[in-house]
């Protein structure tokens, strides 16, 4: 299955009952995927909306109703979609949001990028707020991950990003899909709007025009994240037991990496990979702790260096921070990767014991 | 034995309005609250306020309320009614929101035969904000950003936008009434009920556009704003039905 399709699948069985989208590319084959899927469902709700605009707010007043929703979009997409996404952790309301980032800014082209790290893990819309980002890099995990950004978005009651690119969406890769979830299990939602029907009415806004209540409302989102920075951040390390360069990954990039690292490898080099499956919260605390025997990180990424910010935030001078990027919709290949590799690692002299 | 022959609708928060004195939106709320008390439907609505004056309509309406971004009720209308097609979902948006910010979330619902019900407040200007031109801003019509009077060169004209959505294939129901008066008021009333009682028959799209007072930003007495509207607004919105498919 192509990795859009994927995300369809797992999201279905993760319960998501309702999808909004608007066409682009290279991200078209999930809306089409749902649109059927829904079709199948005897709740299911596909829409394709006007705009990408209007694709969020659906979202935003499904997820109101208790609704698991789900919208999907691709770079400039999700630049339109930012205000209902702050709106959303505003008001403390669970969605996923899908980005198949493509090539930018602007218009930019339709091949695989990472140029939407910052957007994705600042928030990206106005306000002080963050917003869970997944990152997976195998089909597998694209089913694994899809099904949790339901489970963290309902724990957390706050937006989820899937972050993908165009390479993970149309790449085909066998998965194993987990067991449909019974919806009916779920803790209950004590917040939905349905109807004040034997309960006080309720109310979900994100206004909140007293300074005093809004700076402790900013104070509880505040704490929310420090506690979803504990419980979730993830990484996958490879053949980091040894290591004396570290290339930090994630996405498509972390799999070309690996493959880098694998003919590093071979040429006797002592080389591995840490891959953040978490870029939001950011597995810094991993990081920091292999800094103890790592003296120096190579931050490989398919834009001009982004989560290079993030590794040196964790690393906090404690190791080299060096950086290798292909923006533009260039992937690399893992021979390029190899050879970015064997040149730094014998500049720092890390062949010497 | 007294009789009460006025009272505080059932789904109306004991809550003094902070709307300015003359505006319309204290007498529009009151109207739905009394149309959810009449069909009986207060269990079961949601309402959906829009960023404007009538954005703290969460604080007045004893129902359940989201709101919604600046323009985009009707998406989030859409997205509530398809989840829960058995409620009652209504937006409240003023002509700013709904006609300029919002026109493509309100065209496609309407397109689409959503069935929703809307509630969209005329008054001619950006109320607060300040008193900007809107879309719906008459010719001549003074405004902060129109200095001089909105110019059809300068500034373009005022947008029908309940023909534009008249023509949408969607749309069930959609009658431009005023409360400048007791017998628009009533008519008004006449009007939301019936909008309701579409959406809860199942038929589709209804909307209801208000021709409002805003007496600050007009900078007029609320007598002489009511007075405007039947010499000036109604000369550019005229108070008639203009699509109605159930009859």
């Amino acid at each position: 299955m192509k990795g859009s399709e994927v995300i369809g699948e797992a999201a279905i069985r993760a319960g998501c009952n309702f999808y909004a989208g608007y066409p682009i590319t290279p991200q078209n084959a999930l809306p089409e995927f749902m649109s059927s899927a829904m079709a199948k469902l005897d709740d299911g709700t596909f829409i394709q909306a006007e705009s990408e605009i209007a694709a969020i707010n659906m979202v935003l007043g499904a997820s109101m109703a208790g609704a698991r929703a789900m919208t999907s979009s691709s770079s400039p997409g999700i630049s339109l979609k930012q205000e209902g996404i702050s709106f959303l952790a505003a008001s403390e309301l669970p969605a996923v949001i899908v980005n198949s980032m493509r090539g930018g800014p602007g218009l930019g082209n339709i091949a695989p990028s990472q140029g939407d790290y910052f957007q994705a893990t600042r928030g990206g819309g106005h306000g002080d707020y963050r917003t869970i980002v997944l990152a997976p890099a195998y089909g597998q995990e694209i089913a694994d991950l899809t099904r949790k950004a339901f489970e963290y978005a309902d724990r957390y009651r706050t937006p989820v990003m899937i972050l993908a690119d165009g390479m993970m969406s149309q790449m085909m890769e066998p998965v194993i899909f987990p067991d449909p979830i019974d919806l009916t299990e779920l803790p209950p939602k004590p917040w939905v709007l349905n109807g004040a029907n034997g309960r006080p009415s309720r109310i979900i806004k994100s206004l909140i025009l007293n300074t005093v209540e809004m700076e402790e409302h900013n104070w509880k989102l505040a704490r929310k994240y420090e506690i979803i920075s504990r419980e979730i951040a993830d990484a996958e390390t490879y053949m980091t037991e040894d290591a004396k360069l570290v290339v930090v990954a994630y996405g498509t990039a972390a799999r070309i990496a690996k493959g880098g690292i694998k003919r590093a490898r071979e040429m006797g080099l002592r080389v591995g990979l840490l891959r953040p499956v978490t870029l939001w919260p950011f597995p810094e605390r991993v990081i920091r702790e292999m800094s103890r025997s790592v003296k120096d990180f190579l931050v490989v990424e398919m834009n001009t260096g982004q989560m290079l910010d993030d590794v040196k935030l964790s690393l906090e001078g404690r190791s080299n921070v060096h950086f290798y990027g292909r923006p533009g919709g260039i992937v690399s290949t893992p021979d390029e990767i190899a050879k970015v590799i064997s040149s730094l690692y014998y500049r720092q002299h890390l062949e010497e014991d | 034995m007294e009789k009460v022959v006025f009272k505080r609708p059932e789904y109306m928060k004991e809550a003094p309005f902070h709307y300015c004195p003359g505006c319309g939106h204290s007498i529009i709320h009151r109207l739905v609250a009394e149309v959810i008390e009449e069909l009986d439907i207060g269990e079961k609505t949601i309402g959906v306020p829009p960023a404007g004056c009538a954005v703290l309509a969460y604080d007045y309406f004893d129902i359940d309320m989201g709101e919604a971004p600046h323009g985009r009720g009707a998406a989030l209308a859409t997205g509530l009614k398809r989840i829960l097609p058995d409620r009652i979902v209504f937006s409240y948006q003023g002509d700013g929101d709904i006609a300029a910010i919002g026109t493509a979330e309100t065209i496609h619902a309407a397109n689409r035969g959503e069935n929703i019900t809307v509630i969209f407040v005329n008054n001619n200007c950006y109320g607060m904000t300040g008193g900007q031109m809107a879309p719906t801003t008459l010719l001549g019509q003074n405004s902060t950003t129109t200095p001089g009077g909105r110019d059809k060169n300068r500034d373009g004209t005022p947008i029908d936008l309940s023909e534009m959505l008249a023509i949408t294939r969607g749309a069930v129901y959609i009658e431009r009434t005023a409360v400048n008066s007791i017998k628009n008021i009533r008519k008004t009333k006449k009007a939301i009920t019936k909008a309701f009682k579409i959406q809860m028959a199942g038929l589709g799209f209804s909307l209801v556009e208000i021709l409002s007072p805003c007496p600050t930003n007009w900078k007029m007495s609320p007598v002489d704003a009511c007075r405007w509207i039947d010499d000036s607004v109604m000369q550019t919105f005229p108070l008639k039905i203009i699509k109605d498919e159930t009859s």
